[in-house]
């Protein structure tokens, strides 16, 4: 029930799964919007704010993710896919949980780039564990953008084969995760 | 005895003319980026200032006690040394709304005439920024010279203007009181 079993994920998996996607989905448009808000706009202060908010929670949840991994098992493959599939989807995973700590990582080095916290929600302060160092924006921030786009390139790969296996293969991948 | 005096008086002058003379042959400074700096100053909302300035600076200046209106100076900004503190502004005002650093990573001062008013003057010359060379004229005031404690020969201005960051293509709307922004300077050179 909360851990997975041989044949579909658990509740636990399943929740930190789907709230990630949409947590994702939604700080891959936060950040873009960010970057196109104009100064006099209304949201210029509070849309980089929220998305540095729910960046960090992204990171969190990662981390339990990541943790959660290490208890739960995961459901096989499916018994359809070859030997080169089971292998491209291994670590097609793999590198989607890379990028899911390394893209909050170089947001965070960016936003603290100068040595000040990052602003939570107005709440608190998450604070600048490195010095400030001089030009780490700028590699932090190109790192950021490219691994945000990859990352996204590599969603929409993964939901494809998703689709592929569930409408194709008719394999019943979706069940795992869904229903 | 009074021919003597007045020789000698003559002589000492002359001694003293020959030595201004001398000294009165153009120097050349080298500007000491470590104790230079070229900042901007421009209006936030209207309400307040922001005031920041560029690290990374290099030029040098020639000066003429007898010819003051052959005063001239060159300077070279690296733009990406943009220093707001606040390191995302900073990477703000690299990106195209503003600096475009990749494609104009340098802006430059070269003089075109010198105004001399006292040790004072108006700097007119070329500022390159953005890509875009337009004159502009900098109210010069002279701070001080002499030597200094390690050998050398130090002598340092401080300089004004204002410029309509339009008309260097920088149009990113910051608001109507942040049309205008204030550039200030502190330059020292070491006379070479």
């Amino acid at each position: 029930m909360w851990k997975s079993t041989t044949h579909r994920y658990g509740i636990i998996a399943r929740l930190l799964h789907w709230s990630m996607a949409l947590l994702l989905a939604a700080l891959f448009v936060l950040g873009w919007w960010a970057t196109e808000l104009t100064y006099y706009d209304p949201l210029y202060r509070i849309i980089p704010n929220l998305h540095r908010s729910l960046g960090v929670l992204a990171a969190l949840l990662i981390v339990l993710r990541l943790a959660w991994l290490v208890v739960d098992r995961r459901p096989a493959p499916s018994a359809a896919a070859s030997r080169w599939e089971r292998m491209a989807a291994q670590s097609g995973h793999a590198l989607l949980y890379l990028l899911m700590v390394l893209v909050p990582l170089s947001g965070y080095l960016m936003s603290t780039a100068d040595g000040r916290g990052v602003d939570m929600f107005g709440l608190f302060e998450l604070p600048a564990l490195l010095g400030p160092s001089s030009g780490r924006e700028e590699w932090a921030g190109r790192a950021h953008y490219l691994l945000a786009f990859g990352g996204a390139w590599l969603v929409l790969l993964h939901v494809a084969a998703a689709f592929k296996h569930q409408f194709i293969d008719r394999d019943g991948t979706l069940r795992k995760m869904v229903g | 005895m009074r021919l003597h005096r007045s020789l000698t008086t003559l002589a000492l002058a002359s001694g003293l003319f020959a030595a201004t003379n001398a000294l009165a042959a153009p120097e050349t400074y080298k500007v000491d980026e470590t104790h230079s700096f070229v900042n901007f100053s421009i209006s936030h909302l209207g309400y307040s200032f922001l005031k920041g300035r560029f690290n990374d600076l290099a030029g040098s200046f020639v000066y003429d006690a007898d010819k003051p209106e052959t005063n001239a100076i060159t300077m070279e900004v690296k733009t990406a040394s943009i220093d707001s503190n606040h390191a995302e502004r900073d990477k703000h005002l690299r990106s195209k709304d503003f600096l475009n650093v990749d494609k104009y990573p340098v802006a430059t001062f070269k003089t075109t005439a010198f105004e001399p008013n006292g040790d004072d003057g108006v700097l007119t010359g070329d500022l390159t920024l953005h890509g875009v060379t337009k004159p502009i004229k900098v109210d010069v005031t002279f701070v001080g010279a002499g030597k200094d404690p390690w050998g050398g020969y130090r002598r340092g201005y401080s300089g004004k203007t204002t410029i309509k960051r339009s008309d260097w293509g920088m149009t990113y709307n910051l608001g109507p009181a942040a049309e205008t922004m204030e550039l200030e300077f502190v330059i020292e050179g070491m006379r070479q």
